[in-house]
């Protein structure tokens, strides 16, 4: 399956071996161990995993936003080329202190995340908070920066932005304060945008309008996206490219089209496989559906994560998969090609025999 | 993964001054308890020819404007002290928690309930308390009282605050859903899910009933002078003060690095059992 | 035509200021046959959970009628209702704060038993417990356990467990799935299947996850801003939404296939305050197709024939490309 891709863009950010462990009373916790993956300029990276995943972890490592307590260790690197093209690694100490990741984070990478009422400062106005950020980093005065606050609530689609300026967030609807954090984080025309699960506390169809909005912005600035969420349908139809995440591991990575046509992890093909819609997909593949009372079940990933403190002795997915081998408890598996673009963390893939449960 | 009793005191005592507190507060209740055991001298026996000498080898805080071994005083004085605080802060807990889960939890009692709280809040303690053993006569069960008077609306206000939180939570309303009576729905999903707020509020009040009961005694409105509680000590010794500073500082000292261990190790108990809570919920 | 199990007429929950109610729910009427499993869709301010609550009496109704059985729920004494709470139960949507953190496994369970006088006697009562655990897939051991000890599906599963205790013959679901993790739905999705097939259980089933609800349910009512805009057979109105809120609804939710391209454009707008609910249709301030019509009057539910019903007064509403293509191999 190779799906034809657009000549090969600057790479913005380039993730090596990223780590994060956190050390507490009960053990060592690896929240995010050994993840690489890249994002070209002006496309869509999305970070797929479930709870104890570690896709929330990564990104906060990326923006340096954990606390920086002496349990807390962080190894890698991650390689960012800002607008004027140079590169610099986010995660080293020394040559990015506090002050200069100061004024990358919300200048150049800005985030956003799900929970707009909490993100928001309760006690200073929607367009106080956007003015704020662009006076930081762009050192504009008090009326030059509202005016460009009110120029972003326009450019998020928000009705009648002079008068929203001056309104507090808890005035302001879910759909409406993820538009005005998304303002906020384009304030500064940022080249990267994480989005840490940006449309998942919001209804069906507000979802609907965020996603294509950061479509739209997308389009227009050219930046690029690393959009974190648990939700498929979301991926499948706003990212270029996927890196799905399981127990602080990446075990697949892939372009979408790719990834949803012929998943080679088994996790990955468990996932695309227990959603509903797969279920009737499958029945109407096989000539009819089945109908609410008849025999039929979802395919369910039996068992479930394993504690973080308990890890499996080989690979973190073995004791729910169906097609594990006596070999897969030996050692975790190394993250091997699986194709043009493509690298699954299973032994599978080194042989060659991955089952070919295409999620079609 | 269950709760480990060693892994609690692990957090808890993380801080090491909360480990020093406890230590502290330790030693001091075994010496009050073993008071008997570890001094020869009986805290009343009087020796006027020995009255006002420093700390010797044989007394070892010296003794006081009757001839009175300071350390035996103290750990005698301790069982009284903190007898009087142990009971303060379980009338306060008790009747305060009734108070609170009665505002909290019903909302047509909780506008009465909480005026006469405040009614009872609204008189500084000291003078309330000075005002009630005045009254009802001065002895250790009189002062008791008249702390708890004054400690329980304070309670209260914690308990009514929490009582309205838990009651809003969804397992309350699971438990409606099944059928569960309210008695039975107070009793147990809302009180055991007090326990946070109590806790840390018991150890505060144990710590402000040993400087109230000092305070009290001080002023001569507390225990009657023959108990020999630390108030009392500081109080009836206080004219020699500058003579034989030793016969002040000792109990001085005694109330306040008791009342100071408590209060240390309610901030312990407190930082403990906040982060559980959210992670357990 | 059996006598339903459930029977809701002219549901109404207001809260707030007399003069200036937010209207919960508005007048909502559907009923439930036994044996049937039916969905109750709708985004936030729909008014869904609201009526599952009601339905339970867990919040009490502004006025209109809850029956089961023929019988008035709203009218039942306190001791009725408590006896009436062992065919009605309810599984909760947040697994992580529905279950007392204070309480081990087998007092929830227990206390269950006890309220209605189930299993009596300390042996009978642990082999009832051991019998509930293995019901939802989770071990005997288990009981003695706390919840924090255990997963975000596992403490769903206790959930269900607690709610099958007193042998119910109804269940609200109050979007029992929203709260986990996908793989872990869809064993809790089987789990369900499986329970209502043994135990013959009706179910409600409140959702904003479509797939989900057309997986399980029989029929589907939609919901928005608290009134009814559709009601049908679940193929039927998956198939062919009859309203345009149905419709956008369906296309809203993106589907986990790449090479499915929606053509629909997203609604616009936001959801309308409760409290100043738009006059007539109260869906026409966001609805593609509204015409002057809609806002003189508020549009009745039609009966459209075959069990399909909606509350709306155009009938020559275009077909949505994606929803014919959702029963398409």
């Amino acid at each position: 399956m190779n799906p034809s891709l657009p000549p090969v863009d600057p790479l913005r950010l380039d993730v090596r071996n990223l780590s994060t462990f956190f050390d507490t009373d009960e053990g060592l916790i690896r929240s995010v161990a050994d993840v690489s993956f890249s994002i070209r300029a002006g496309r869509t990276t999305a970070l797929v995993g479930e709870s104890g995943s570690g896709k929330s972890v990564t990104s906060l490592t990326l923006m340096r936003l954990l606390s920086r307590t002496a349990s807390t260790q962080v190894s890698g690197q991650a390689l960012f080329t800002d607008r004027a093209g140079s590169t610099v690694d986010l995660l080293d100490l020394k040559a990015l202190p506090e002050p200069a990741m100061r004024r990358i984070r919300g200048n150049e990478i800005a985030m956003i995340f799900q929970e707009p009422m909490t993100s928001l400062n309760p006690v200073f106005t929607v367009g106080e908070q956007i003015a704020e950020s662009v006076r930081l980093h762009l050192g504009l005065d008090r009326a030059a920066a509202l005016a460009h606050a009110r120029r972003m609530l326009e450019l998020v689609e928000i009705p009648a932005a002079a008068q929203r300026l001056h309104e507090y967030p808890h005035q302001l609807s879910g759909g409406m304060r993820q538009r005005v954090m998304i303002a906020l984080a384009m304030a500064c025309n940022p080249t990267l945008l994480i989005a840490d699960e940006p449309t998942t506390a919001l209804d069906v169809t507000i979802q609907a309008q965020i996603l294509e909005l950061m479509r739209r912005l997308q389009r227009e600035t050219g930046m690029s996206i690393l959009f974190i969420t648990h939700n498929l349908g979301v991926v499948a139809h706003h990212a270029d490219e996927v890196a799905v995440m399981y127990a602080g591991r990446i075990v697949e990575s892939a372009p979408v089209r790719c990834l949803f046509a012929s998943p080679r992890h088994p996790y990955t093909q468990g996932l695309l496989a227990c959603l509903p819609a797969q279920q009737r997909k499958r029945e109407l593949a096989a000539g009819a559906m089945a109908g609410v009372d008849g025999k039929r079940r979802l395919y369910a990933i039996r068992g479930q994560v394993s504690s973080p403190l308990a890890p499996p002795p080989g690979c973190a997915f073995e004791p729910r998969c169906d097609q594990a081998r006596p070999a897969c408890r030996d050692a975790m598996p190394a993250l091997l090609s699986a194709g043009p673009a493509r690298a699954a963390r299973c032994i599978l893939v080194a042989e060659n025999l991955f089952d070919a449960t295409d999620s079609a | 993964m269950t709760f480990g009793f060693p892994l609690i005191l692990k957090k808890m005592f993380r801080r090491r001054i909360v480990l020093a507190a406890a230590i502290c507060l330790l030693v001091v209740v075994v010496m009050s308890l073993l008071a008997n055991v570890i001094t020869p001298y009986d805290p009343n026996d009087t020796a006027v020819s020995q009255r006002l000498s420093a700390p010797t080898a044989s007394h070892v805080m010296g003794t006081d404007e009757l001839g009175r071994d300071l350390f035996a005083r103290i750990a005698f004085g301790g069982r009284y002290s903190l007898t009087i605080a142990v009971l303060t802060a379980i009338g306060s807990i008790v009747f305060g928690t009734l108070f609170g889960l009665t505002a909290g939890f019903f909302r047509r009692l909780d506008a009465p309930v909480m005026r006469v709280v405040d009614a009872m809040m609204s008189f500084p303690d000291i003078l309330l308390a000075i005002a009630l053993v005045a009254i009802l006569g001065p002895s250790m069960l009189n002062v008791v009282l008249a702390l708890v008077l004054v400690y329980t609306p304070r309670v209260a206000r914690v308990v009514r605050a929490s009582t309205l939180v838990v009651r809003e939570l969804l397992f309350v309303e699971a438990a409606r859903a099944v059928g569960v009576s309210t008695p039975r729905i107070l009793w147990r999903h809302i009180l055991p899910n007090l326990m946070s707020p109590i806790l840390v509020q018991a150890s505060f009040i144990f710590a402000y009933a040993i400087l109230a009961e000092a305070a009290l005694s001080f002023l001569g409105v507390g225990v009657p002078p023959e108990i020999p509680t630390w108030g009392t000590m500081v109080a009836g010794s206080q004219q020699y003060a500058h003579q034989a500073l030793w016969i002040v500082l000792f109990p001085g000292l005694a109330i306040i690095l008791t009342a100071l261990s408590l209060q240390l190790l309610g901030d312990g108990v407190r930082d403990l059992l906040d982060p559980r809570l959210k992670k357990s919920m | 035509m059996t006598i339903p199990l459930i029977e809701v007429r002219s549901l109404h929950r207001y809260f707030g200021a007399p003069a200036k109610p937010v209207r919960a729910v508005d007048d909502v009427s559907f009923t439930i046959q036994p044996g049937e499993t039916l969905g109750l869709v709708g985004e936030s301010g729909s008014g869904k959970s609201t009526i599952g609550r009601t339905l339970l009496r867990l919040i009490e109704s502004s006025s209109g009628q809850v029956l089961y059985r023929g019988e008035d729920l709203g009218a039942a004494s306190a001791s009725r209702m408590r006896t009436l709470r062992s065919k009605l139960q309810m599984i909760f949507q947040d697994p992580y704060a529905s279950l007392n953190p204070k309480m081990r496994v087998k007092d929830i369970l227990g206390e269950a038993l006890e309220v209605h006088g189930l299993a009596k006697g300390r042996d009978a009562r642990e082999q009832r417990i051991a019998e509930l655990l293995e019901l939802v897939g989770l071990r005997p051991e288990h009981a003695s356990r706390f919840p924090h000890e255990f997963s975000g599906g596992q403490r769903q599963r206790i959930g269900v467990a607690r709610a099958l205790a007193v042998e119910p013959e109804f269940i609200v679901a109050d979007e029992p799935l929203s709260a986990l993790d996908v793989s872990i739905q869809a064993q809790v999705v089987n789990l369900l299947c499986d329970l209502r097939d043994r135990l013959s259980l009706t179910m409600l089933f409140i959702s904003h996850d479509l797939d989900v609800v057309e997986y399980l349910c029989h029929r589907v009512v939609v919901l928005y801003l608290g009134r009814v805009m559709e009601v049908g057979p679940t193929v039927a109105l998956f198939g062919q939404p009859l309203h345009p809120y149905t419709q956008a609804l369906l296309a809203a939710s993106p589907k986990p296939d790449p090479e499915h391209k929606s053509e629909y454009a997203p609604l616009r707008g936001d959801m309308p305050s409760p409290v100043n609910p738009p006059s007539g249709c109260v869906f026409r301030t966001r609805c593609p197709h509204a015409i002057d019509a809609c806002s003189t009057e508020r549009p009745a539910l039609r009966d459209m024939g075959q069990g399909r019903f909606k509350a709306c007064i155009r009938d020559d509403i275009p077909q949505v490309a994606t929803a014919q293509e959702r029963y398409t191999p």
